[in-house]
């Protein structure tokens, strides 16, 4: 084992410990910023994983995806729960035990099926020029992969318009949707 | 460092997240949960990715992973944005009828 497998091994295994207990700690915490920091920090340990795990692109989108993802999370939680619930201390949790019995379950049956499924190992032969194939098949055989993905990306931006919209269709025109709308201020075109 | 004690790691990551997804009341809460859930699968996936088939077509699906954990957020938080204003509360408690 060559000098920089060890430094990926310790990295991975730091990471790993951090990732594990900051996500523990987001159901610890008594304070819901706290715990969007905490989740934050697990996102990123996962990411360097990723990293020595030596797939460079999906390790940095990962970090970089997750970090502005947990800084809107927090403004979210500021904004739903006020200044005072989301920064003191609180608890917003039921059925403790049977949730810690189940998740204890689950954990068994998956590090059961890693330990005992015979994988079929093969040395890993990672390409040096992985991203650059990454972008090829991502252009060219896997198109139909990213042609899914966009319309998918885009029906959520819609969906969640539609979803968070404080005046919709109905509430302008009641159930009678071919007659002047029940605006508080007259406006629009042909209104 | 093996691919089985990578499987290990992302395991407990997904049963942490589940605990989290089960147990909490808040929204957002819940969310969190469903991610780190997503973030362990992610860690398996590439784990797998590594060890048995390092070829491109599996970067291909750990970033389709990625979009559904950006759906995922999204949608959840538009869920919650409308929850919070029928009912003036982000629980799940008060989101069991569906109607607004």
């Amino acid at each position: 084992m060559g000098l920089g497998e060890v430094v990926a091994a310790v990295l991975f295994w730091v990471s790993a410990v951090v990732a594990i207990v900051a996500g523990a700690l987001v159901f610890r915490v008594d304070s819901m910023a706290r715990a969007t920091y905490a989740l934050a920090v697990s996102f990123v340990a996962v990411g360097v994983a990723v990293l020595t795990l030596r797939q460079d692109f999906i390790g940095l989108v990962t970090i970089l995806m997750m970090i502005m993802e947990m800084a809107i999370m927090a403004v979210f939680m500021v904004s739903y729960m006020g200044m005072n619930p989301a920064l003191m201390p609180m608890d917003m949790t039921h059925a403790k035990r049977p949730s810690a019995a189940i998740a204890g379950g689950v954990f068994v049956l998956l590090a059961a099926a890693a330990l005992l499924i015979p994988w079929p190992l093969v040395p890993a032969r990672v390409p040096s020029d992985l991203i650059v194939r990454i972008g090829e098949a991502l252009m060219g055989s896997k198109m139909l992969v990213m042609l899914t993905v966009s319309p998918v990306l885009f029906v959520t931006i819609v969906a969640g318009i539609v979803l968070t919209s404080p005046r919709g269709r109905y509430d302008r025109f009641g159930d009678r949707l071919r007659e002047r709308p029940r605006d508080p201020e007259g406006g629009g075109v042909g209104r | 460092m093996t691919l089985q004690l990578v499987l290990l790691v992302a395991a407990a990551l997904f049963a942490v997240g589940l605990y989290g997804a089960i147990s909490q009341q808040v929204v957002v809460m819940v969310m969190m949960g469903i991610e780190l859930m997503v973030n362990g699968v992610l860690l398996a996936a590439a784990a797998l990715w590594y060890y048995l088939a390092p070829v491109v077509d599996g970067q291909v699906l750990l970033l389709v992973v990625i979009t559904a954990m950006t759906v995922e957020m999204a949608m959840g938080f538009a869920v919650a944005t409308l929850i919070h204003r029928a009912r003036n509360s982000d629980m799940t408690d008060d989101a069991t009828e569906l109607r607004g």
